[in-house]
């Protein structure tokens, strides 16, 4: 190849790919594809989840067309504020800090937070001085242990959930911090048979629900309407069912 | 599209302390990983075929895969194993500083070796043949006329590597270690101000980076004394004093 | 490939590696150029903005500069539109944030490849061509620049493959390339050092063939270097 052509070609990409994409009619959502039974990413590559489903059924309840698209954790909130998508459901909880940022709808499901640690060993959620206790980047669980437990326990935190539980399991950690049900979730996989809830739950009253950029009332509106839908002619309560035996509203 | 000094200003300690552990990280890598490759690049520099073909295979293997596959393969990787999580290494391989510096220092020991082997053999043989004539052994001749020139050649070279490790140190806040990419990260996802805190941190990378540049000249001329020889007198080789 | 079914998810995401490897090699090749002409230039604004680029990117970790500029770039972007009037939404998707950033950072060493190569061809050439009545630009193409490629192409060799590891830092902003795909078989499966093992052998294969490529590059570029023939 010539070297003129390799400037041709190396100009016209530069120029086709600096334009920016315009948002069209459709609404695209992110949700994360790392937080199983929540969001993941099958071995076909599809999205798939809780927070898929129900994304699902809220657009076509809305009908418009939905676009997921997963997004890394620690990027998900700017990349809203940037308008890469229009709408997180990636079970993200309402935070004071995260509502100074994006606008939340009503509530699609609640959580709480649950110590994880291994059948066999000897934690003991009342004494955790010295322990390692680990939690993912950036979320409430995280969080929670640096403004808690940081000066008693050393935290470590992780990228994805999925890195958090293979060094639960490797032993580097002596518990996890996490949110209770995709933990559940986790303890009846095959991977985490030799793993337990420890101690209490530890009610923050975390209430989860979609983010949508502050000025865009009118989608918070329409999501709100379409959650109230399903919440009464029994998609949710499907939906709900096809993950946990009980209800996580 | 706002500036916030004042998130820079209030986290800019935790930054420093980020900082610190890249610090760290660096240095103690950067040397095991000079001592590392000073019996690879030998080893290649061999007239053994069965000899050469062991660094070989190493270089090829760390130069050829990226370096977060190779921290990845170390820190998650070695816990697959039951045998590695019962042997003796146990200990040091759950600590991620630990498995960052193991990773760091044999990645960039691939560099140092090709370097260094680049430096050896550009050792003008006249001076090896000289020290073989006043009956050196090899060890000797190793340690007293190789190696010194060598490192005197490669330093240049050895400096940009250690730059290059600055910046690839980055990936130890991939396995939960808060360097200064890692203390950034964490601070971003609290505070959301991507741009103030990664240009904050890139400041100081650059910093980091100057001050390695200059530990290098002074490193160089150190190493490269003798060569001044004609301009520089040392004081007492002066016959007056 | 079988690998439990995600020999396939490996493969698709080793095809967007090459796809980005491949685009910001290009950019990037560009931003070289635009560098070291902007060291060479006998303007000290353009010297200056060379200087500065090459000293405050090549001071930078790579992985700091992917998410500085996914991160970062969509507010600077927005905030320029906004200036004339444009309030729509601007996107990078991860895969040009990665190459950008991946060609922000290849430009930086080529720039300095690029510089090399140029002040190493005899100034008696473009003399001698001007003297011809060549104009400057046409002294650049015609006599300067098809020299250059030959002598800057070993060392934009190297950068390529440098290249073609970094691009694994673009999956920490989520672009389906091999180490994030590699990452969700992992999360799968929980056997992580098979499958890094699998994604670092394909990384070798690629780096292999393109050093093989290089290699004949090389060859070809220097095919008027070799001597005199019997």
């Amino acid at each position: 190849m010539s070297f003129k052509k390799i400037l041709t070609t190396a100009a016209l990409l530069a120029a086709t790919i600096t334009t920016p994409a315009m948002a069209g009619d459709s609404i695209r959502i992110a949700t994360e594809g790392a937080y199983a039974p929540f969001n993941m990413v099958t071995a076909e590559g599809e999205l798939a989840g809780f927070d898929v489903d129900i994304a699902k059924a809220l657009c076509a309840e809305m009908k418009v067309e939905c676009k997921i698209v997963a997004q890394d954790w620690d990027g998900i909130i700017p990349g809203l504020k940037a308008r890469k998508y229009d709408a997180i459901i990636a079970s993200l909880s309402v935070t004071e800090e995260r509502s100074r940022v994006v606008a939340f709808t009503d509530h699609y499901y609640s959580n709480s937070l649950g110590l994880v640690s291994a059948k066999a060993g000897d934690f003991d959620p009342k004494a955790l001085e010295g322990k390692t206790i680990g939690a993912q980047r950036a979320t409430i669980a995280g969080q929670y242990l640096e403004d808690n437990l940081g000066d008693k326990v050393s935290v470590k935190l992780y990228d994805t959930q999925d890195n958090a539980y293979l060094d639960l399991s490797s032993g580097r950690l002596d518990a996890i911090l996490s949110d209770k049900l995709p933990a559940y979730n986790w303890l009846e996989s095959e991977e985490g048979q030799a793993f337990e809830f420890r101690g209490d739950k530890i009610d923050i009253d975390d209430k989860i629900a979609i983010a949508v950029r502050k000025k865009d009332s009118e989608l918070k509106e329409s999501f709100n309407a379409a959650l109230k839908a399903i919440l009464e002619n029994g998609t949710y309560e499907k939906i709900n069912a096809k993950y946990f035996p009980f209800s996580i509203y | 599209m706002s500036w916030e000094w004042d998130v820079i200003i209030e986290h800019f300690p935790r930054l420093l302390q980020g900082a610190w552990l890249t610090l760290e990280l660096v240095l103690l890598s950067g040397f095991a990983g000079l001592m590392l490759a000073i019996p690879l690049a030998l080893m290649r520099v061999s007239h053994r075929p069965w000899l050469k073909a062991i660094p070989f295979g190493y270089i090829f293997f760390f130069r050829g895969t990226p370096l977060l596959i190779q921290i990845f393969l170390v820190y998650y990787g070695a816990s697959q194993f039951e045998i590695i999580k019962n042997s003796a290494l146990w200990p040091i391989l759950r600590e991620p500083y630990w498995c960052a510096i193991i990773t760091f220092a044999m990645h960039t020991a691939a560099y140092i070796a090709e370097i260094l082997r680049g430096a050896i053999q550009s050792i003008p043989k006249g001076e090896i043949e000289a020290a073989r004539a006043l009956g050196m052994s090899y060890p000797l001749m190793l340690r007293r006329i190789i190696l010194p020139r060598a490192f005197g050649i490669m330093m240049p070279a050895y400096g940009n590597e250690v730059i290059l490790m600055l910046k690839g140190s980055a990936l130890a806040s991939t396995i939960t270690l808060l360097d200064l990419t890692g203390m950034a990260r964490t601070i971003i996802a609290r505070t959301y101000t991507p741009l103030e805190v990664f240009l904050a941190a890139g400041v100081i990378y650059l910093i980091i980076s100057a001050l390695i540049i200059f530990l290098f000249r002074y490193l160089e001329k150190r190493f490269n004394r003798h060569q001044h020889w004609p301009n520089e007198k040392p004081k007492d080789l002066d016959p007056q004093h | 490939m079988e690998l439990q079914g995600f020999g396939h998810l490996l493969l698709s995401g080793a095809w967007i590696t090459i796809q980005l490897a491949i685009c910001s090699l290009f950019v990037g090749l560009l931003f070289g150029i635009l560098g070291a002409s902007a060291k060479l230039s006998s303007s000290k604004i353009a010297q200056a903005i060379g200087n500065g680029y090459t000293l405050f990117v090549r001071g930078m970790p790579e992985l700091l500069l992917v998410l500085t500029i996914y991160f970062g770039s969509s507010a600077v972007l927005m905030a320029i539109a906004s200036i004339f009037g444009y309030d729509e939404y601007i996107e990078l998707s991860p895969f040009i944030a990665g190459v950008i950033a991946l060609s922000i950072a290849f430009g930086a060493y080529a720039t300095e490849v690029f510089r090399g190569a140029i002040q190493e061809i005899p100034k008696g050439q473009r003399e001698a061509a001007m003297a011809l009545g060549m104009t400057r630009f046409q002294t650049f193409r015609r006599i300067t620049l098809p020299q250059v490629w030959r002598i800057a192409l070993p060392g934009l060799g190297n950068l390529f493959l440098v290249l073609l590891k970094d691009t694994a830092l673009v999956s920490v902003i989520g672009l389906n390339e091999l180490m994030r795909q590699t990452s969700v078989a992992v999360g799968n499966t929980k056997e992580p050092f098979t499958f890094y093992f699998a994604a670092a052998m394909v990384y070798l294969f690629m780096t292999s063939i393109s050093m093989a490529g290089l290699y004949f590059l090389e060859r070809y570029a220097n095919r008027g270097y070799h001597g005199a023939r019997a």
